[in-house]
Order: C-alpha cells, then sequence, then structure tokens
C-alpha cells in the first residue's frame, strides 16, 4: 500500500465504505484479525461524527513508518463546526446527540495515537496511528 | 437508496434473525422496527440474532442491540445474541460498550438450546 486511500463521506452508507477501505488496508499492511476489528470500529465512529456533526468530510488511510515500525493512519477531516471544548468530548459518555459519547473516547482506545485539532466554524482534523506488533 | 430488509424467521415461539451483511445506519433502524413489530405480532417468547457475518459492531449498532434487548425484554421476551466474532466482542469491550442485559452464545445451535431452557425455566415469559 504505496499510495493512501480516501473516501468521502455524505451519508450512512458511505461509512461502511470507509471502513471497509481501512480494514483492508490494515489488513494488506499485515494487521491480524483483532487489530484490524478495532481499526475499522475507530473509523466507523470517526466517520459517523463526520456524518452527524459535519454532514461532509473525508477519511484517507495511509501507511506511515516510524524508526522501521510499521503502521497505518488514519485522519478524518471536515468543515463542520469544530469543536470547542476536546477535553470534554474526549470524556466518555458526553454528546449532544443523545448517543452514548463513546464514539471518540472508544476510538482513542482502541488505536495507539490519537490527535484532535480543531477550531470553532472552520472544522476537526482527527489523526490516529495504530502500530504494527 | 432503500434500505434492505433482513429476514424473520419463526420457529415455534421463537424469532430467529441471521444479519448476512454489513448494516448501514438506516437498515439497522430499519431491523430494530421490523423486530420489534414481529415481537408484539407473534408474542415471540425469545429472538435470537446471529451475528456471525458482522465484522463490525461499532457504538451504533452496539447502543441498536441494547435498545433491542431492552425493549424485548418490556414485552417479556429474551434475548440471545450468537455468532460474535472473538475480534468483534474484544472491540466492543475496549471501544466501552458492555451489553449487561444482553445472554450470549457461541453459535446459533447453543443460542437456540439456552433459548429453550429460558423460556421453560420461565413459564410464563416473565423476565
Ligand atoms: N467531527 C466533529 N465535529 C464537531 N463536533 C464533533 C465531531 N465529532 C464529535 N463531535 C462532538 O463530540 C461529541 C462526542 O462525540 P462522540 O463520538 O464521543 O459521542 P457521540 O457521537 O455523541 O455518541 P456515540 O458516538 O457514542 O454515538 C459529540 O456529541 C459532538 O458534540
Ligand atoms: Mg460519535
Amino acid at each position: 500500500m504505496a499510495q493512501s486511500k480516501t473516501a468521502v463521506i455524505r451519508s450512512d452508507l458511505d461509512i461502511v465504505i470507509a471502513r471497509t477501505m481501512a480494514r483492508d488496508a490494515a489488513k494488506a499492511l499485515g494487521f491480524g484479525a483483532i487489530d484490524q476489528a478495532r481499526i475499522a470500529t475507530a473509523v466507523s465512529e470517526l466517520a459517523r461524527n463526520i456524518f452527524l456533526y459535519a454532514g461532509t468530510g473525508t477519511v484517507t488511510v495511509k501507511e506511515v513508518e516510524k524508526n522501521t515500525r510499521k503502521g497505518i493512519e488514519i485522519v478524518c477531516e471536515d468543515q463542520g463546526p469544530g469543536i470547542t471544548n476536546i477535553d470534554l468530548v474526549m470524556q466518555d459518555g458526553y454528546s449532544t446527540s443523545r448517543g452514548m459519547g463513546m464514539g471518540l473516547p472508544g476510538a482513542k482506545r482502541l488505536m495507539d495515537d490519537f490527535s484532535i485539532r480543531s477550531q470553532e466554524g472552520v472544522g476537526t482534523t482527527i489523526t490516529c496511528r495504530k502500530w504494527r506488533t | 437508496m432503500d434500505s434492505l430488509r433482513i429476514p424473520i424467521l419463526k420457529i415455534g415461539d421463537i424469532l430467529i434473525a441471521s444479519i448476512q451483511v454489513a448494516l448501514h445506519d438506516a437498515s439497522a433502524v430499519q431491523f430494530k422496527d421490523d423486530l420489534l413489530q414481529k415481537i408484539h405480532d407473534t408474542r415471540a417468547r425469545g429472538v435470537i440474532i446471529d451475528l456471525t457475518a458482522l465484522d463490525v459492531v461499532d457504538s451504533f449498532i452496539g447502543r441498536l442491540i441494547a435498545d433491542i434487548a431492552a425493549m424485548a425484554g418490556l414485552m417479556g421476551t429474551r434475548v440471545v445474541l450468537t455468532g460474535l466474532q472473538p475480534a468483534v466482542a474484544i472491540t466492543l469491550v475496549e471501544l466501552g460498550l458492555e451489553l449487561p442485559r444482553v445472554l450470549t452464545a457461541l453459535n446459533l445451535e447453543k443460542g437456540l438450546s439456552m433459548m429453550q431452557r429460558l423460556t421453560e425455566e420461565n413459564g410464563d415469559g416473565a423476565v
């Protein structure tokens, strides 16, 4: 997997497409079944957040390398309303949509690295990585 | 796009639904509505949902299953999940989702015998 792959999120069908793309990429990079499920589930959560809170956005997956360690990087980007208080949304159970407030903290637990950049009125970019063991 | 319907079979007083395709949100919600309606119409005493073919259960599907179990419980119907893949079970727990009201069995066959035991123990179908 030399090149990155991108899925555009516009509908709930695209959530399935994005997580399938991430799973296929993880598999191609040699991740085992459990890590594939972790990565696909994290992407499902982040893609659904794009759909719910920003309407549209993109999910991009690519291979990364750090000190000979290989991994997968997922970037979820939208030009939605942004997140004002990142500490707050990372708490288990915090939701503005009567969800379980589990998507963001759960995705963080499922991945190895997880970071949010967001600006009110500009959009949100979430970058996460999983390293191969 | 029309949401595809998941077939729900009735055997005796037990309903069986096997989810064979990746569920998008609309078809998952449709499934919940169909299943609850069918529980009501048939007065089924138990429901088995087979998830063998699902390779992702995220918070949306997880909550939907928890909702189905809670609502079925109110109607006196037990819910057993079968065929949860190990990777899916691990991911659910790490995600932070426990399904406390939901019983699970390894496969459909074990699910059926579990259901038989449950509905016999509970002659009146109460939870
Ligand atoms: N891309 C985004 N843009 C703007 N706000 C967001 C975005 N993603 C998440 N949020 C905000 O963060 C909150 C928490 O998100 P999280 O995914 O953890 O929970 P949820 O979506 O509310 O519920 P769940 O994911 O459990 O169904 C959301 O309710 C929303 O207010
Ligand atoms: Mg969410």
